[in-house]
């Protein structure tokens, strides 16, 4: 085995057990701060393939920016354990099925496109920063600035939702 | 060196998790955390092909996806604020009606 194939098992197995974690967990707090974790091991596995530029914008962004936002929320809003109302028998009929489905159909996407995706991912092989710099100011230049325009309109839409009201 | 379809399952994996708790959560705040898991989970796939075919689109393409994760966590805690307020609870069972 490889180094970098035991680096990968290592922080797939962490992200798994993170996305477990935030399901087992009846407290947001703890489902928060496992996300958190699944967040940090996808940063690796970017570093892994080679994409620092992504591994930073998501240990910056997500790691940072969303789940400070995430606790910020569950604090100010005082949430509490998760309360158990009268589970609905619907999502414990199909629930399990479809999730085993879904998981199904993608295992058998993945496994007939062998072929293509049997080349496997070198580690650093690209300049990255700089041709993804590139691509984005020069054909993604419209898209950008429309992202800029949604952030405005979240900025905006979050002011709106969250002012008290007048009484 | 990692083949492809290694980042791929633990891509589906990791989805069909956040599937998962999305069906079976029942706090708002954590409901959207799967969101958000399921959101990183289409990243890794991305980052996978995009390093796997040589080309830079796909990382370009998860930037994007991470600035609308980012405005929609803005805009849905706003609504979970907003939500909280009116009704004194997180519980996604006791808001069955559209009107807050």
């Amino acid at each position: 085995m490889t180094p970098q194939l035991a680096i990968f098992f290592v922080l797939a197995a962490l992200a798994v057990l993170g996305a477990l974690n935030l399901i087992i967990q009846r407290h947001p707090i703890h489902s928060a701060l496992s996300l958190i974790v699944v967040m940090i091991a996808l940063a690796g596995l970017y570093l892994l393939m080679g994409s620092e530029f992504v591994a930073a914008v998501q240990i910056i962004v997500y790691g940072g920016a969303i789940m400070v936002l995430f606790v910020f929320v569950i604090m100010l809003l005082n949430a509490g354990v998760e309360e158990r109302t009268n589970v609905s028998k619907l999502a414990g009929v199909a629930g399990i099925p479809l999730a085993v489905a879904l998981l199904g159909f993608l295992a058998a996407a993945i496994a007939r496109s062998n072929e293509s995706a049997q080349a496997g991912v070198e580690s650093g092989t690209l300049a990255n920063t700089k041709e993804i710099s590139t691509m984005l100011f020069k054909d993604f230049v419209y898209p950008f600035e429309l992202t800029s325009f949604l952030i405005l309109v979240a900025i905006v839409g979050a002011i709106v939702l969250a002012q008290r009201e007048k009484s | 060196m990692v083949p492809t379809s290694y980042y791929l399952i633990l891509s589906a994996v990791l989805f069909g998790l956040g599937v998962v708790a999305f069906v079976f959560k029942r706090n708002v705040i954590t409901i959207f955390m799967s969101i958000e898991l399921m959101l990183n989970a289409v990243n890794l796939a991305f980052v996978a092909f995009s390093q796997a075919r040589h080309q830079s689109d796909g990382q370009v393409f998860v930037l994007f996806v991470i600035v609308v994760a980012a405005a929609e966590a803005a805009v849905g805690l706003g609504i979970i604020i907003l939500m909280s307020r009116n009704r004194q609870s997180l519980n996604v069972e006791r808001v069955d009606f559209l009107k807050l």
